[in-house]
């Protein structure tokens, strides 16, 4: 059987996407997990929460993020495309001043990054931005 | 217990009273993700810190849980509201069951 140039190619990104897509997949998967575990499977909208990050990071290892939900209780951060899509949990204790906070995390590559606060009546409001990373974290 | 785990924190000495304050919060520690191999391609231990957390006067301030997604030496930034003289007590719990904690004194005028 003779393969054409293109036949090759095409199986040369299948292959491609098989191998780099699949974290991917499996981390979806772990993503959805997270966030109903988070919210309940409730809704959520969009407004009253704001995620600071930098829309390209040098290097993923080390990430500067900060957010901000006035009236939250909670405040949970994902990133879409790590292995694990668990970042961290913020629970705002009565003395805060601000439901507000920065911190730094590691992200593996180009992902969106996650922010889902717990409103203090039980509703959700998120919100997500994209990081490009030119080196990753996690080891990669 | 990790090697050289310092933990490093920063209030303003003076505040007045109910007033919002920023706290910033460093500790070093590897916080070793689980994720990487080492040169035999086995994976090393997950060592974390896992909870952090921070009350003033009793009082809970913040209260974090920790993924492998935070990067080495565990950076926090965040704002507590002060209405008297007191300590902030901070408390940051590691895998293998370490606790390392530190404490802040701020004057109310």
């Amino acid at each position: 059987m003779e393969l054409s140039r293109r036949q090759v190619v095409g199986t040369g990104l299948a292959a491609a996407a098989a191998f780099f897509g699949l974290p991917q997949i499996a981390s979806a998967e772990l993503l959805d997990e997270a966030i109903n575990e988070f919210t309940g499977g409730a809704s959520t909208g969009d407004s009253g929460i704001t995620l600071i990050a930098p829309e390209i990071a040098e290097n993923g290892n080390t990430v500067p993020i900060e957010v901000d939900a006035p009236g939250a209780e909670a405040i949970m951060v994902l990133a879409a495309g790590n292995p694990n899509p668990d970042v961290a949990t913020f629970n705002f204790g009565p003395a805060a001043g601000r439901q507000a906070a920065s911190t730094r995390i590691r992200l593996a590559g180009e992902q969106d990054v996650i922010a889902i606060a717990r409103m203090a009546d039980g509703s959700f409001i998120q919100a997500r931005q994209n990081v490009r990373v030119t080196i990753g974290g996690c080891g990669g | 217990m990790a090697d050289n785990v310092t933990p490093r924190v920063r209030v303003p000495r003076e505040a007045s009273a109910g007033e919002s304050v920023s706290v910033r919060t460093l500790i070093s520690h590897p916080m070793e993700s689980g994720q990487r191999r080492n040169g035999d391609g086995n994976l090393i231990p997950r060592q974390i810190i896992n909870r952090f957390t921070c009350d003033f006067n009793g009082e809970n301030v913040i209260d974090v849980t920790l993924e492998p997604a935070i990067a080495t030496n565990p950076y926090f930034q965040f704002d507590a509201v002060v209405d008297a003289t007191g300590t902030f007590q901070f408390t940051w719990y590691d895998d293998d069951g370490s606790v390392y904690e530190e404490t802040a004194d701020i004057t109310v005028a």
